[in-house]
């Protein structure tokens, strides 16, 4: 039924437009059942979208090769969950996902913040209308993924590298990400074109701003981990522009959700909050472009492709109008008071928004640098790794620092006494962790000695804030010490569960700099009987199985493992045939060592013809962390994002909604 | 196939459209939006500003973070700030206007 499919996106069309000049025309004239008529159009927009999405995915599992986008990326026999990931695996389906979220996020929260006050809603409405405008403009116009053909006896199936379980959850994440960055952004856009300024609209997204950044921080983790377990090269970041395309906006976002709280607590830098999120929404946009316009294989396929001036237009509009719009609300966005100390908790949180920002900005120029050189030289340069790795240690240990420094400064001022009172245990840990890390052996590597000792002062701060806390809990209520640290968290959300976040980026930061800094490597070519040594581990090659699976020939090598003469196990590194698409890839076998977080990654290089094969061996010590990192930062990102019904009491006070007494 | 996917669709538009109009077909006078008082939501935001200060200065001196100097020379400050946005708010706005509110 490829026919409902466009009329339903035709439908969602008409409905985003309705719901840009609908919701301009109520807001401005303050009509309250005009604007209304365009919140239920912006709502329906999520319906119809719905429908053209079951479409496609009933196409998808079907198989259904009448559909042109269903021949081009799936075949009969690809396993169903593919299929149905193929959803998102080309241009066509990414952009109705984008569709789908964008909606969904737009219905959400128009239903949720109706409390943030009907006026500042009524302007959010047109500017959510404009992005879903644009994308449903081009799934109808542009990029259709309801095109017709005549049916194909088999489709050209699926790219092997995307044959994998991080395929059906690392791009829907990756968008949800991505996406929930429009809704900061309408509202922020929303207050400037109401001309109210206050903080209805930080306190009406500050969640979804979280709940965004939370879903990018964990897409990019698995996206990662499954470069790590598909691409075979023993690394999980290669600073690959589609890599960089959503490290960005979530630095941005990082920096905002760290300033607003100055902007929160001190009404300072609300100038700087908004450019924030304009930054982080049009990274957003522009990690989209980057990945689906074509731009990255070389700037003439961009030209010719169909998105990409598209996409391009549309960023210039949103980057120019967005600015314009700040410009003209200048007087509004004055603040009140002055940073008084240099030594304050605001000072940190500055300091730490411009290292991120400027991380940011430096990692936007090595990716455009490339693009930008062909346009006009003709000429495409390639940013290595040497250019992102000296920018990370720049600006990425000094952050990892702050991160430390920060929560122990008070807000406002803090005298250099208290300071050396609240200091002095954390840097003790530091220099003992240094001194310990240096007679280990640890000084091979700087970059490494460095994040290392930082991260010992880091811990020391968080494991100082959670024993004071409870300690002054304890003091004040005398309650015991489970209950008194339950309470301290349930009572500071946003505060403990940050903490959390810092210990799951501390936990990150330690496993790059184990993995990337401590790392060794072997390779050798081996007969059946051969062995290799690799720091501590015998590697013995006994022999090659092959097997038929649903979709591909699996070739495997079997090696046995042995530790200090101690046979720990068999691995099974290996490469898989696919006939459909004519493809061979990499299976790497990985054996995983919870306790000291290391890994031992073997990679079938080669199989030759006279029954030899190259393997490598990659041993990556402390890799596990990263992983781990992800299910801490999980666990701070919840408690974060978690309803406090203390919280939207005292904020229904200030906003009249009840009265003061409640 | 052809002709219910067409029926489908058609069926989509009008469902659409109906949402879309059922504020406009309302019965009743035209009704505008309101405008939150400017003046007191900045009050209130001020004053939740000092009192979650005053809070966060008291739990920064229990736990060490802020010495005894330090809390005294700040704590005078911020009650006043505190006292002041709570005294502006009852005289700029009449508790009435927050207590009637739905």
């Amino acid at each position: 039924m490829p026919e409902l499919g466009r009329a339903a996106l035709v439908v969602c069309f008409g409905l985003a437009l309705y719901a840009v000049v609908a919701g301009f025309a109520g807001a401005h004239l303050r009509r309250r059942r005009l604007a209304q008529s365009a919140q239920n159009a912006l709502l329906a927009t999520f319906g119809a979208t719905v429908v053209a999405s079951v479409v496609l995915l009933v196409a998808l599992a079907r198989s259904d090769f009448s559909f042109s986008y269903v021949a081009q990326h799936t075949s009969r026999e690809l396993p169903t969950p593919y299929k149905l990931a193929s959803f998102w695996g080309g241009q066509e389906g990414s952009l109705l996902l984008w569709l789908l979220i964008l909606t969904g996020y737009g219905a959400a929260a128009i239903l949720l913040d109706r409390k943030a006050g009907r006026e500042l809603t009524a302007w959010v409405v047109p500017v959510l209308g404009i992005v879903a405008t644009f994308f449903s403009m081009l799934v109808v116009f542009v990029a259709s993924p309801f095109h017709t053909q005549l049916a194909s006896a088999d489709g050209a199936g699926l790219n092997p590298s995307l044959q994998s379980f991080y395929f059906q959850i690392h791009p829907p994440l990756l968008y949800l990400g991505y996406v929930g960055l429009t809704v900061p952004f309408a509202f922020a856009m929303g207050a400037l074109l109401s001309g109210r300024t206050d903080e209805r609209w930080i306190v009406a997204t500050r969640r979804w701003t979280l709940l965004a950044w939370a879903f990018l921080g964990i897409g990019q983790l698995l996206g990662a981990k499954w470069a790590y377990e598909e691409v075979g090269w023993g690394g999980y970041y290669a600073w690959d522009p589609v890599e960089n395309a959503a490290l960005m906006p979530w630095l941005a976002a990082t920096a905002f959700l760290h300033s607003v709280m100055v902007q929160e607590r001190k009404g300072m830098l609300k100038v700087w909050n908004m450019l924030l999120v304009i930054l982080a929404f049009s990274l957003s946009l522009f990690g989209t472009f980057l990945t689906r316009s074509g731009v990255l294989n070389s700037i003439h396929s961009f030209t010719e492709g169909s998105i990409g001036p598209w996409f391009l237009g549309f960023i210039c509009f949103v980057v120019a109008g967005s600015l314009l719009l700040v410009f003209t609300r200048l007087p509004l966005l004055r603040s009140k008071t002055k940073l008084e100390s240099l030594a304050s908790r605001e000072a940190t949180f500055l300091y730490n928004n411009l290292l991120l920002v400027a991380l940011c900005l430096t990692i936007l120029w090595g990716v455009t640098f490339p693009i930008l050189s062909e346009a006009v030289r003709g000429e495409s340069v390639t940013v290595g790794r040497p250019y992102y790795d000296f920018f990370l240690r720049a600006f990425g240990l000094p952050l990892l620092l702050l991160m430390g420094i920060g929560p122990l400064i008070a807000w406002r001022r803090a005298s250099l006494r208290s300071l050396g009172r609240t200091f002095l245990w954390p840097f003790v840990t530091a220099l003992v962790a240094g001194a310990g890390l240096i007679a280990a052996g640890a000084g091979t590597s700087i970059p490494g000695l460095i994040a290392y000792t930082f991260s010992a002062f880091v811990a020391a701060t968080i494991a100082l804030e959670f024993i004071r806390g409870t300690q002054a809990r304890r003091a004040l209520s005398g309650e015991a010490v489970p209950r008194a640290f339950g309470q301290l968290i349930a009572r500071n959300r946003r505060r403990y569960g940050g903490y959390i976040v810092h210990a799951a980026i501390l936990m990150l930061a330690i496993g790059i700099a184990g993995s990337s800094a401590y790392d060794t490597s072997h390779s050798a070519r081996l007969a059946p009987g051969d062995s290799m040594k690799v720091r501590n581990y015998t590697l013995v090659y006994r022999g090659l199985n092959s097997k038929r699976s649903q979709n591909a020939i699996e070739t495997r090598a079997a090696i046995d493992v042995y530790r200090g003469g101690d046979r720990i196990g068999t691995m099974h590194p290996g490469k898989n045939d696919y006939p459909v698409e004519q493809q061979v890839s990499n299976e790497v076998s990985i054996r995983s060592d919870w306790l000291t977080g290391e890994d031992l990654f073997l990679i079938t290089e080669q199989v030759n013809q006279n029954g030899t094969i190259d393997f490598k061996a990659i041993i990556n010590p402390l890799v596990n962390l990263i992983w781990a990192a992800g299910l801490v930062f999980l666990l701070g990102s919840a408690i974060a994002l978690w309803p406090d019904a203390r919280e939207e009491r005292r904020l229904a006070v200030r906003y009249g909604r009840l009265p003061l007494e409640a | 196939m052809l002709t219910a996917a067409l029926v489908l669709g058609a069926l989509l538009a009008v469902a659409a459209v109906v949402f879309v109009a059922r504020p406009l077909l309302r019965e009743g006078p035209e009704e505008t939006l309101e405008t939150p008082e400017p003046r007191r939501l900045e009050l209130a935001e001020e004053r939740d500003r000092a009192l979650a200060a005053l809070k966060e200065l008291e739990f920064d001196h229990r736990t060490g973070k802020v010495s005894d100097d330090d809390y005294r020379s700040m704590v005078g400050e911020l009650r006043r700030a505190a006292a002041e946005a709570l005294r502006a708010l009852d005289s700029g706005t009449p508790r009435t206007d927050v207590r009637d509110r739905p």
